[in-house]
């Protein structure tokens, strides 16, 4: 287990350096030019240089990447000479749109998307899950197709979809919740639980409803092929009853998909929901990833991306991990 | 070592067992009989599709809640277990009829400790602590004749040979002392050298328990080593019924006479395999007469081509303990009472 842990470390460090390196080259030969946006309207050649020296462009490529990827482990200097600014470790740079440091702006933008990842998850995985197990027991009978039907609507609807269907119908029609603010971070601030829950409703069911399907979907057919299977067919000549052989036969097995598919999936939303957060406005790690793309913003776009990656990485760690625990035969390779 | 009741401890009467399918009905087994006392084994023998699994099948009550049609009678203590619920069945499952696979890798769950599987079999019928189960299990372990049965509870079924797997099997199946263990060719998967070993251990165990034991198998061999009594089964039939000896010594039905031909032994020097030419009826038409006449090279002894009209029916009282289900039976029969 623990060779298995720190050969995975060392792993996931290669793989973020190798990601890092893939972002910084798109973004330098890419087309987007952060000294003529930093520079504003009235631009002249001159300023043009002035900011780029500023941004720390002037120099070779590689070695703004070194400059950047030091700043990772310790604190470095970031600006113009003369009008250097201290950026603490670990530094990320500054925003080239706001000066801010970019730890800081990830700071702000990350607790909007655990908001929206934690409700989601559960929500999703709960719905999967009961409703692809209850699936594969009513296999063929009407309960079975229903759930089948709605997994099928569920998966074929976009987010942006189901994102404004909500909002016009709860929102604008109804009336019975509110907007989503920014003002709720947290179930434990002053909004309370409720507040909160209320506040990120939306967005969860809007990611809810495509993830789901998929949930239900894995669930039942990872299900259907578990209850053929012969350890079924002894649990029952045991005696057991219904219940506990789905329980403690069928959903043990039967599930093991399904955690692969939480982890990865926990990993992604951790990374931004891009979609959801552009539709509810929610200010998060996907809403902020979107404006830094486009505002060719460096240092946020490769902060962001390594953040994404990071979660990802850790997220396949940690499912190996998990399997080994579920799954005895995986524990001896 | 068991009470002496006439009532034998399993009878099975006319059990009839159909799937509805998209291509028809199949029927699987059609009209199987079988009788066993208490302590004694019978080996329930016959090709593939001959239905011999689905009446194993059928015993533990393993179709209920399925779309199979099951109609007869099987009496086990005098309760018909085909007419009982699904919820009394499960009560009855594990307890007093009990049931050992194939393939015991495929068939123990591959998360559970072998220990924890055979403790959860004890658990369900006995109202004990995890622990004194485990204990229970332990023991069961031990007597199966695992070495080191305290380490090797804690063990996954992957991390088991073949043997040993089945030895655990057979712990899992023998931990709540059922009154009849159904065994589904419980030595096929295994090696030959392995298989000796696995039918002693179910011999000696029989002996300790008092176990009845339905030995399902395709193995001749098999049967003639273990079994008390024999079924032969073709077709969903029982075809002829006896016991070992006089089975071996003096088969009636074609079918079993072509069966025990068929079987290579040492003595035949380089001498062809004789198979039974032509193939088991389909279980979807089965034709009017004897379900072996197509493939029965004696059909030309009983006049009328009855053999292919009437499908014949197991005499009862004189040839009771050794009938067959052939017209040759019935004919004999009616010319010594017409002498």
């Amino acid at each position: 287990m623990i060779a298995f842990l720190t050969r995975r470390l060392v792993a996931t460090v290669v793989l973020l350096a190798v990601i890092s390196f893939v972002t910084f080259t798109l973004f330098h030969f890419g087309p987007a030019d952060p000294a003529a946006a930093a520079c504003g309207q009235e631009c002249t050649p001159e300023r043009i240089a002035e900011a780029r020296v500023a941004l720390g462009m002037d120099k070779p490529f590689l070695s703004q990447y070194l400059t950047y990827m030091s700043g990772l482990f310790h604190g470095r200097t970031v600006g113009a000479p003369g009008a250097e600014s201290l950026c603490q470790w670990p530094c990320f740079g500054k925003s080239f749109q706001t000066n801010e440091d970019v730890a800081a702006v990830l700071e702000r933008a990350l607790p909007y998307t655990l908001s929206v990842a934690v409700g989601a998850i559960v929500l999703w995985t709960v719905v999967g899950v009961t409703f692809g197990t209850l699936a594969a027991l009513r296999r063929n009978k009407l309960t079975d197709k229903l759930i089948v039907g709605a997994a099928s609507v569920g998966v074929s609807l976009p987010i942006p979809v189901t994102g404004l269907l909500l909002l016009l119908v709860f929102v604008s029609t109804l009336d019975v919740l509110p907007f989503t603010t920014n003002a709720i971070t947290s179930p434990f601030g002053p909004a309370g639980f409720d507040g909160w829950f209320l506040n990120y409703l939306l967005p969860w069911v809007a990611l809810a409803v495509l993830f789901s399907a998929q949930y239900i979907r894995v669930t039942r057919s990872s299900m259907l092929e578990t209850l053929g299977e012969d350890f079924m067919r002894t649990a029952r000549a045991k005696g057991l009853s219904k219940a506990a052989m789905v329980v403690r036969h069928g959903a043990r097995a039967g599930l093991t998909p399904v955690v692969t598919m939480l982890g990865l999936d926990i990993g992604l939303l951790l990374g931004g929901a891009v979609l959801t957060e552009q539709i509810f406005s929610v200010p998060g790690v996907g809403f902020t990833a979107v404006r830094a793309a486009q505002a060719g913003d460096l240092p946020l776009t490769m902060a962001i991306t390594l953040l994404a990656a990071f979660f990802i990485i850790v997220a396949n760690v940690v499912v190996d991990a998990v399997y080994a625990v579920i799954d005895p035969r995986v524990r001896a390779a | 070592m068991t009470t002496t009741t006439d009532q034998p401890l399993l009878r099975i009467r006319d059990l009839h067992v159909a799937f509805p399918t998209d291509d028809g009905l199949v029927h699987a087994v059609n009209g199987m009989d079988l009788t066993l006392a208490r302590g004694e084994t019978v080996g329930i023998v016959g090709e593939s599709g001959s239905g011999k699994t689905v009446t194993s099948q059928a015993l533990m009550g393993l179709l209920k809640e399925t779309r199979a049609q099951v109609t007869g009678e099987i009496l086990l203590d005098g309760t018909d277990l085909n007419s009982l619920s699904e919820d009394r069945m499960r009560a009855w499952r594990g307890k007093k009829i009990a049931m050992i696979f194939q393939d015991p890798l495929s068939a123990m769950h591959p998360f559970h400790s072998v220990g924890a599987q055979i403790a959860e079999a004890y658990r369900v019928h006995n109202k004990v602590s995890r622990k004194a189960a485990t204990a229970v299990a332990v023991d069961m372990l031990g007597r199966v004749g695992i070495p080191d049965p305290k380490r090797r509870a804690a063990a996954f079924p992957h991390e088991f040979s073949g043997g040993m797997r089945q030895r655990a099997m057979i712990a899992m199946a023998l931990v709540c002392e059922p009154e009849l263990l159904i065994a589904d060719e419980p030595t096929t998967a295994l090696d030959v050298t392995v298989q000796a070993q696995i039918l002693d251990l179910l011999g000696e165990l029989q002996q300790e328990t008092g176990t009845a034991v339905v030995l399902v198998t395709h193995d001749l061999g098999v049967v003639a080593e273990v079994c008390h009594h024999v079924a032969v089964m073709y077709g969903g039939q029982c075809v002829e019924r006896g016991s070992v000896r006089e089975l071996f010594r003096d088969p009636r039905h074609p079918y079993t006479q072509g069966l025990l031909a068929s079987m290579p032994t040492l003595g035949d020097d380089g001498e062809r395999l004789r198979p039974i030419p032509g193939f088991p009826p389909s279980l979807t038409a089965l034709p009017a007469g004897c379900l072996f006449a197509d493939r029965c090279p004696q059909t030309h002894r009983v006049p009328d081509g009855r053999c292919h009209s009437e499908r014949p029916a197991f005499l009862t009282g004189d040839a009771a303990d050794h009938p067959s289900r052939c017209h040759q039976e019935t004919l004999a029969t009616a010319e010594e009472a017409a002498r």
